[in-house]
């Protein structure tokens, strides 16, 4: 009996959590992509009508928008975030005395919620009250800098309070994983002369890679499924010009009464979550077998 | 909010189950908001003084976005509220779902079809019962405007397109803001319902808007509501994008602009700040023949037990009885739904809009607005919508903007 127990403890624990997960994540996932072959409406019928929904996802000009923001606003923010946060950490890690002070300093927007990011980026932004009403209140009276209510421009917008929210977190991420480089490396370098950028390219970043693939992994999910920042910087527009899939979803679900089209942009939104999950958990499970 | 929502629905669940008096309601709305919730409390007296019990749910929210979402939870649950805040042909679209109840005992008893413009009463049928029960009229095609900027500059109220345009161009010259306009879809909407409902007239705003008849929807004419619609986009100011309605009313208060094309509900932003219609600001309809209406209703759900159907039809009959369409229309400022109702409290705008909706129900141009889901259910409506709001919103040309109507109409079916 208690040989039973000790073999199977940790099964029966895991068990609820397991179940769970089983139900209300794959579960639901299978309901979804049902529903999404089926011309549900307000609610959901079952009765499959093959790949209808799909082809009124793709001919709708606003999917194609918004997948198509999905893309401009991802590799953005991913790439400038990424960028940026390995700039401040290389900065911060040059042993200088206020690090502690500063670290907080940039991780601290991380602690807001994206909707008040959005509220305070949309009056920063908006002519009439921010950036631009200030710069023509100096004198400079042709100043235009109205990206948030032109529709080709109002994308980007998002990229800025995005990355102004993100890039303090990947910041620390990389803060890590410079510390965690071994230091009889660098030392070592040092002693031979080489100087501190090579050091950087040659040594340090390279044996970064797992800190660059986690944050890559953290920020495209936070990409693919932002939805508080847009509904709050810009509510979708102008016009449905800053629209990604996971506001699309929302207005197809509880807007409009379509559940069958918020069902497949659903399903489209998590192929694009596994396109870039799927090669990442592969090369990790692999790299374990070695 | 979700945690909101489930809290709202477990409470009432309690209170229903605690309470076994007759007759019994429960009723699912989003009023919340000063003006409408005073006016709900005022049906909330009126029915607790007949000996009924009201369970109330309210859901705020996403424009009743959450409160549907709490509805649908509750009808899939089999457990649906005695009646719910619901209008146009998502009335009918709940019916198809199998759902909703029969009150025509009432409304024969009390005699609805002679009081209700038949246009409205239609609303309220599925197919040929009565399950639902209208509670007000706004109408959506008012514009209003600054006297005093009027005054001015020597303009009258415009009577067509080109006049309005001409005004427009001479204020803009004198500095005012034409257009007070706030830059989201459903306003965008209705600015382009009231355009269309000028230039298509009557006839072919119910052909493109109601049947939506594809001839009528590519016609030269549909060009030239967006070409209008592209003139007025240079009417308002570059800073527009996302301002919400109240915001552009308050802009012609203080004669920052001097027209807003909007539902009456604006009105009502005007009296609580104190201005007097045809002093401070001026009320009159769209250049155009005809009425948009934008009718609040309550469906009648299929409930179990006698208490709950005496409550339900308790319910009905006080909605459309006379007292209540005249208290709470007072604080919403629309009109009463029935038409024998006395209009001597109200104001001379909402005399305007009575006057005008009998004579429009008779000759047959007192149509459904698009915009507010009164003509079309929420597929077509939205697509038509996103459509309007990407023109108005870039520099789309109206043969384009057409066709990408004539296409997102067919795709949405």
């Amino acid at each position: 009996m208690t040989k039973w127990l000790e073999e199977n403890t940790p099964k029966l624990v895991l068990a609820p959590s397991f179940i769970a997960v089983l139900i209300f994540v794959y579960g639901f996932i299978a309901w979804t992509a049902w529903v999404s072959f089926t011309r549900s409406r307000l609610l959901p019928r079952y009765d499959i009508e093959g790949l209808i929904q799909y082809e009124r996802l793709f001919a709708s000009p606003r999917w194609d928008t918004a997948l198509n923001n999905l893309f401009v606003f991802g590799i953005l923010f991913i790439l400038i975030a990424m960028v940026l946060g390995l700039i401040l950490a290389i900065l911060l890690d040059q042993n200088i005395r206020t690090e502690g002070a500063i670290r907080t300093i940039y991780l601290y927007p991380m602690a807001l919620s994206m909707i008040v990011t959005g509220t305070a980026w949309k009056w920063i932004l908006n002519p009439g009250l921010g950036i631009e009403a200030m710069v023509r209140g100096w004198g400079f009276e042709s100043f235009t800098f109205d990206w948030l209510v032109n529709p080709n421009m109002a994308i980007y917008t998002v990229v800025i309070a995005a990355i102004w929210q993100s890039s303090g977190f990947v910041m620390a991420l990389f803060l890590a994983g410079l510390r965690s480089v071994d230091g009889e490396i660098i030392k070592a370098a040092q002693v031979d002369g080489i100087p501190t950028w090579r050091i950087y390219t040659a040594i340090i970043i390279p044996s970064m890679a797992p800190i660059f693939l986690s944050a890559f992994i953290v920020l495209s999910h936070l990409a693919i499924k932002s939805f508080d920042l847009v509904i709050a910087l810009t509510g979708g527009g102008p016009g449905y010009a800053t629209d990604l899939p996971a506001t699309y979803m929302y207005a197809m679900a509880f807007s409009r009464g379509d559940i069958g089209q918020a069902a497949s942009s659903a399903m489209i939104m998590m192929m694009v979550v596994f396109a870039i999950v799927v090669p990442y958990l592969y090369s990790e499970l692999r790299s374990k077998d070695d | 909010m979700k945690s909101v929502f489930f809290g709202a629905v477990s409470a009432a669940a309690l209170i229903a189950s605690a309470v076994h008096a007759e007759p019994q309601a429960e009723v699912l709305h989003w009023w919340t908001s000063g003006g409408e919730a005073k006016s709900v409390a005022v049906l909330q007296e009126e029915f607790a003084s007949k000996g009924g019990t009201w369970t109330d749910m309210p859901v705020a929210g996403g424009g009743g976005d959450a409160a549907m979402t709490a509805l649908r939870a509750r009808v899939l649950s089999g457990n649906a509220p005695t009646a719910v805040q619901l209008k146009g042909p998502a009335i009918q679209e709940w019916y198809e779902e199998g759902v909703l109840a029969d009150i025509s005992s009432v409304a024969e008893a009390q005699g609805w079809a002679d009081v209700l413009p038949a246009s409205i009463a239609g609303h309220m049928k599925c197919e040929g019962t009565w399950c639902a029960a209208p509670v007000n009229v706004h109408r959506v095609d008012w514009i209003w405007a600054n006297a005093d900027v009027l005054e001015a500059n020597g303009i009258e109220m415009p009577t067509t397109w080109d006049e309005f345009n001409a005004a427009a161009e001479k204020l803009a010259a004198a500095g005012v803001i034409p257009l007070a306009h706030g830059g989201q879809a459903w306003q965008d909407a209705t600015v382009f319902e009231a355009v269309a409902l000028g230039i298509l007239g009557p006839d072919g705003f119910r052909k493109a808007f109601v049947d939506l008849d594809m001839d009528t929807l590519k016609s030269d004419e549909m060009k030239a509501v967006f070409d209008q619609m592209r003139t007025m986009r240079g009417y308002v100011d570059e800073n527009f994008s996302g301002r919400d309605w109240n915001l552009a009313t308050a802009m012609v208060m203080n004669g920052e602009a001097a027209f807003q094309i909007m539902g009456d509900w604006a009105k009502g932003e005007f009296m609580a700040a104190g201005k007097v219609p045809g002093e401070d600001f001026l009320c009159a309809s769209v250049p155009g023949d005809g009425f948009l209406y934008n009718v609040d209703s309550f469906a009648m759900f299929t409930v179990d037990g006698d208490d709950k159907k005496a409550g339900q039809d308790l319910l009905a009959e006080l909605i459309v009885g006379q007292n209540f369409q005249k208290v709470f229309n007072l604080n919403k400022g629309s009109i009463p739904a029935r038409i024998d109702v006395p209009l001597d409290e109200f104001d001379s705008c909402a005399h305007l809009s009575a006057k005008d909706m009998s004579e429009s129900s008779d000759n047959g141009s007192l149509l459904p607005s698009y915009a507010h889901g009164m003509a079309l259910r929420g597929a077509q409506s939205g697509a038509i919508t996103d459509v309007v709001t990407a023109h108005f919103n870039s520099d789309m040309s109206s043969d384009e903007a057409v066709n990408m109507l004539a296409d997102a109409v067919a795709n949405s079916m």
